[in-house]
């Protein structure tokens, strides 16, 4: 097995020195109605590199491939060109096999990017300090909700209808296990919801996603102010981090807690993960934070390094105390992240988001063009609803059909809701192309 | 120390001859030492790594709301970006560099077939949200895992969302309030049972779900006192969480009785499955009578360690909790895949959603590459070896190390710091000493039932000449402390690494988390004039 | 007349008429190492006997400080914000943590003196 550097020589040399007969001598507290004498029976044995490669092609052969046709799906997760740079800098092994930096002396490399992600991830949102990752932007918002109950010492949190509806339904089940009390707007499609009327002396945090699931682009300075007078805290979600590039950031609008899911930086598609959640908070809220933290200090020499601080909020110190049970966190994520962000700058970053908007603009104008088809959006960043003359779902699938993957039906992700049913989300990022743009229009007319 | 500042690179540079701390060089350098910038003491207005095309021009709908201000972000070319990396990874330790025994983390080989299949066109790239037609392959793949996962732990079914370990821990234990509350008894179960070596996220997930957590004793021989376990069932105990192989690197002999005894008090068996690489392949967690168990895929299933992250940490659920398994899973509808996705119509109540899509796709690609490439034979000699060289590593150096426990142990082996009783040495001494042998050390202080505790977990990765040369290091290391005049030396290790102790008290006593243009960088950093 | 009364989990308490100043002993910090944040109790909170209600933090390491005696918390050292390193120097002065009103005097008659905590020290080895 080429895995396995132990020879049958290394191992007789090895039991002698231990002094066992045999490895069964070194499973003999394995009680013996569990001791499998045989491998486990019903499996394939070991294979070759190029067997295995074979098998993976033949999964890969049975999917469509976003880059082999016309494009158009968003929802949380978004299609960009990520630099070759990326992938190379990421499968680095001094990167890719490393741990967690528990060692900070041979483990700076980790460290110091981390520590540029986090300040990369204050700037982009207008914050003051971010943390070093969590798993994605849908888990990283469950875990703002329980930050907000922790500082406000309250229960009760308002979670916008135009929050990603996967976002809303793990709120609503870390809610019903961890015992607090989230009230859920309904669906916001028409991007009409204020909640500034519902924030009370109760209510711990109010979320809102911008751009909305559904595209909207809403300024929510005067909902933090309601929220502050209330004593509750501002989460504001961004699921498209690439709209900072060109959108007020929510640090502006005064929110206490902003959650990105940053997968469209750096991070490939990946059938819905591994992504990277990025979550940054107010100074004064930073001991309340979930997740590793990584902070400049001094060594021995006085010259500056990086080290892992602020470690007593967590699960292997504080234990059945921490702030969280987070432990394991979206490190090679969080670099390919830094990595793309570093390779954009300034002025590769703000130019990327502008042709985002104006991509998606151009298709919006030619969806909304095809009679029976209703832009329900009067702003958005790359993304848009639109009202379909008939069910969405069916469309969508005779699209696929024709090999076109036409957007999301948003009744996969609010199934049961009449009102959701003729609704279609489309996204068009910088890969989206007219010779893609076109197909979708006419095959659409067909459909419809 | 006179320095000067070249702009065009934000790099320090001056004669700093005689100045110990920048080595004698002008640069600060020690031949592939490189001393590397921040990147926004390096970036450049007008420069940038990507070429984009001008935007289309179209009306803007953004509502009012287009940023004002620039956000401050570093121009820098594809080369520098490239170079700063580069430069940054050679300050890291790594599996691919040698001996990596971080106990309890089985720091194992990555193969690289893994990476290459996870970015095949039809697998990385694929949306999430796609119409389920367009991803039977992917979906399929999945549900291979999934079998795998059942059939390698004798468990009827599996949760594979999940994203690390912990976020497992938080699935299996919602499972277990789920059937509670399904029996009525989750007013009356508070109290969640876990050994004091337990990893510190069984403690902080069961108290998140409401549980109070009580400690259980360890017998003298490492293992869950039976006695004293079954005095503290009751019908106010909702579950045991038990990690098995232990955390002090020991199989855990009276499971079964353990089992048995926590069902007979109406409660379940959370089992964490941190350690499973000692028994993969050759013991099913099923037979031993638990209710669930997460797997570490980046533990266990060589998915790589990522400097933290990411990981996945599937769920195994026996037939009492599989009703409650969280929304998605793949099912089977004659010859095509589907999701169950909230809303579906379904047996059982499933507990709800515990991320988004369909958990961690790329960690399942890896992770099916890595054991079909072992197979059933494989994954038994992995475990056979893991637990081979951890004994060997044991038998070789228990005459000048201290042993925790007497007897083999399993894939870890595990030691206190009674050898050095009277060096002046800490157990951080020596683990700093490892460093500049060339090793990351192990995992120190945990678990912390045992005094200045040192988990060694070898792997089965490392090639025995590696393991011996390993031992040497650690005699040799052993000798010097005992000498009993070493105690400086070793507190001034490390000393060739790129960096030296770190002061972690003022990193938290005045944290600085982001870089900032008015951060001032310490006296004698040879980036302080960069910085300005 | 200050009298300084001591508990088995190393704390010090200071009475002056009704109010108590609480801190943690000399031998605490030194087991404690390099303190680099203290959390302190809101003015104003009641507290009872034995009720967490400061954190002290190193490094690697979080405790919780108990309410030695029962009170109505009227001061909380807001200068360790800025310079909790006077929990190592000073443990007994500047390194105080917090001061409350006592609810009832007796409780101060469970507490050890001087002598005692010496003794209870000796007495860990």
């Amino acid at each position: 097995m080429r895995y396995l550097p132990l020879t049958d020589a290394d191992r007789r040399e090895m039991l002698s020195v231990i002094g066992a007969k045999s490895v069964d001598d070194l499973f003999k507290d394995v009680p013996a109605s569990a001791r499998l004498g045989a491998k486990i029976g019903g499996l394939p044995d070991h294979q070759g590199e190029l067997e295995v490669e074979r098998a993976f092609q033949a999964f890969a052969a049975k999917n469509v491939s976003p880059g082999t046709a016309p494009f158009f799906i968003g929802a949380g997760a978004y299609r960009h060109h990520v630099p070759s740079t990326v992938d190379y800098m990421i499968q680095r092994g001094e990167f890719l096999t490393s741990y967690t930096p528990y060692q900070p002396e041979i483990t700076q490399g980790t460290l110091q990017y981390l520590f540029e992600f986090q300040t990369q991830v204050t700037l982009l949102t207008g914050m003051d300090v971010a943390n070093a990752s969590m798993y994605d932007g849908s888990t990283g918002t469950a875990e703002a909700v329980l930050m907000a109950n922790r500082i406000t010492r309250r229960h009760k949190a308002l979670i916008s209808g135009g929050l990603h509806p996967q976002y809303r339904s793990i709120i609503e089940t870390t809610a019903k296990w961890e015992g607090f009390k989230p009230v859920l707007s309904k669906a916001d499609a028409e991007g009409l919801e204020d909640l500034i009327a519902s924030v009370d002396k109760d209510t711990s945090c109010v979320v809102v996603q911008n751009p909305s699931f559904f595209g909207h682009v809403r300024d929510f300075t005067k909902l933090a102010e309601a929220c502050h007078a209330a004593g509750a805290l501002l989460i504001v979600v961004v699921t498209e981090v690439v709209s900072l590039g060109l959108l007020k950031p929510p640090g502006e609008m005064g929110a206490d807690i902003v959650v990105c899911e940053g997968q469209s930086i750096g991070n490939g598609l990946g059938f819905g993960g591994p992504y990277v959640g990025l979550f940054a908070t107010r100074d004064k809220y930073m001991r309340q934070m979930p997740g590793r933290l990584v902070g400049e200090t001094v060594d021995a020499d006085g010259k500056r390094g990086f080290v892992l601080t602020l470690s007593t909020r967590e699960q292997h110190i504080r234990r059945e105390k921490a702030t969280s049970n987070i432990c394991t966190n979206a490190g090679l994520c969080a670099l390919a992240f830094t990595v793309h962000l570093t390779l954009l700058g300034e002025a590769g970053f703000t130019r990327l988001a502008e042709i985002n908007h104006a991509k998606a603009s151009q298709l919006a104008d030619k969806v909304s063009a095809i009679p029976g088809v209703k832009l329900l959006n009067d702003s958005f960043f790359n993304e848009f609803t639109v009202k379909l003359p008939k069910p969405a779902a069916p469309v969508v699938e005779a699209l696929a059909a024709k090999r076109i993957l036409g957007g999301l039906p948003v009744s996969r992700l609010i199934p049961n809701d009449p009102s959701v049913e003729n609704l279609l989300l489309l996204a068009a990022t910088e890969t989206a192309t007219d010779m893609g743009m076109d197909p979708l229009v006419a095959a659409l007319k067909e459909v419809l | 120390m006179v320095q000067s500042l070249d702009r065009s690179q934000g790099r320090a540079g001056g004669v700093a001859a005689g100045a110990a701390s920048n080595h004698g060089t002008y640069t600060g350098n020690r031949a592939l030492q490189i001393e590397e910038p921040l990147i926004f003491e390096m970036g450049q207005p007008g420069r940038c790594g990507v070429d984009l095309p001008e935007p289309p021009k179209v009306k803007d709908r953004l509502n009012g709301l287009r940023r004002a201000g620039t956000i401050g972000l570093p121009g820098l070319s594809e080369p520098q970006v490239v170079q700063h990396y580069t430069r940054l990874s050679q300050k890291n330790y790594a599996i691919d560099m040698g001996v990596y025994p971080l106990g309890s983390c089985t720091m194992k080989h990555n193969p690289r077939i893994n990476e290459k299949v996870a970015r095949l066109a039809g697998i990385g790239d694929l949306h999430p949200l796609q119409p389920v037609s367009t991803v039977q392959g992917a979906l399929e793949l999945i549900d291979r895992l999934a079998h795998w996962l059942k059939t390698l732990t004798g468990m009827p079914a599996v949760a594979m969302s999940p994203a690390a370990g912990a976020h497992g821990e938080m699935c299996g234990m919602m499972a277990i309030a789920a059937a509670l509350e399904a029996k009525g008894e989750r007013a009356q179960r508070k109290v969640v049972l876990a050994p004091e070596s337990a990893h510190g996220t069984n403690p902080a997930t069961a108290a998140a779900l409401g549980f109070t957590v009580k400690p259980i004793p360890a017998n003298d021989r490492g293992r869950v006192d039976l006695a004293a376990l079954k005095a503290a069932l009751g019908p106010d105990v909702a579950a045991i969480m038990l990690t098995n192989p232990n955390t002090c690197g020991l199989f855990e002999s009276e499971i079964v009785e353990i089992s048995k005894a926590v069902h007979d008090a109406g409660a379940y068996f959370y089992c964490d499955g941190a350690n499973f690489n000692a028994i993969v392949g050759r013991v099913r967690p099923g037979d031993l009578g638990i209710d669930c168990m997460h797997i570490n895929l980046h533990k266990t299933f060589s998915t790589p360690h990522g400097g933290g992250g990411p990981g996945a940490g599937p769920v195994v659920l026996s037939a009492a909790l599989a009703p409650y398994a969280p929304y998605p899973w793949i099912v089977k509808d004659g010859d095509t895949w589907r999701v169950a996705e909230d809303g579906a119509k379904v047996d059982g109540t499933p507990l709800g959603r515990l991320k988004a899509f369909h958990g961690q796709m790329g960690m399942f690609t890896r992770a099916l590459a890595y054991i079909m490439s072992h197979g059933a034979d494989g994954l038994k000699q992995v475990a056979e070896d893991a637990v081979l060289s951890a004994n060997y590593v044991m038998a070789a150096l228990k005459d000048v190390m201290s042993p925790a426990f007497e007897g083999p142990c399993m894939h870890e082996a595990l030691f206190d710091d009674s050898f050095l009783k009277d060096t002046g040495v800490s157990t951080l001494d020596f683990a700093k000493a490892m460093i500049d042998e060339g090793y990351h050390p192990m995992t120190m202080y945990f678990p912390l039932v045992v005094h200045g505790a040192m988990l060694i977990e070898p792997t089965e990765s490392q090639a025995k000449e590696d393991l011996d040369q390993f031992i040497g290091a650690l005699r040799s290391l052993t000798e010097r402390a005992k000498t009993g005049t070493a105690a400086e030396e070793f507190k001034a290790a490390p000393r060739f690494s790129p960096r030296r102790r770190l002061d972690e008290t003022l990193a938290a006593r005045k944290p600085i988390l982001r870089w900032r243009p008015s951060n001032n960088p310490p006296e004698g950093d040879p980036m302080k004039q960069a910085a300005e | 007349m200050a009298v300084t009364k001591y508990t088995e989990e190393h704390e010090w308490v200071r009475v002056e008429g009704d109010v108590a100043t609480v801190g943690i002993t000399q031998y605490a910090q030194e087991q404690l190492g390099d303190v680099v944040f203290v959390e302190v109790p809101a003015v104003g909170r009641k507290v009872a006997k034995g009720e967490a209600c400061a954190v002290v933090e190193s490094v690697k390491a979080a405790s919780d400080i108990y309410a030695p005696v029962a009170g109505e918390i009227v001061e909380g050292n807001a200068a360790l914000a800025d310079s909790p390193g006077d929990v190592n120097a000073e443990p007994t002065g500047k390194g105080w943590f917090f001061k409350l009103k006592l609810a009832d005097k007796a409780e101060l008659d469970g507490l050890m003196d001087e002598a005692g905590y010496e003794a209870f020290v000796k007495s860990l080895g």
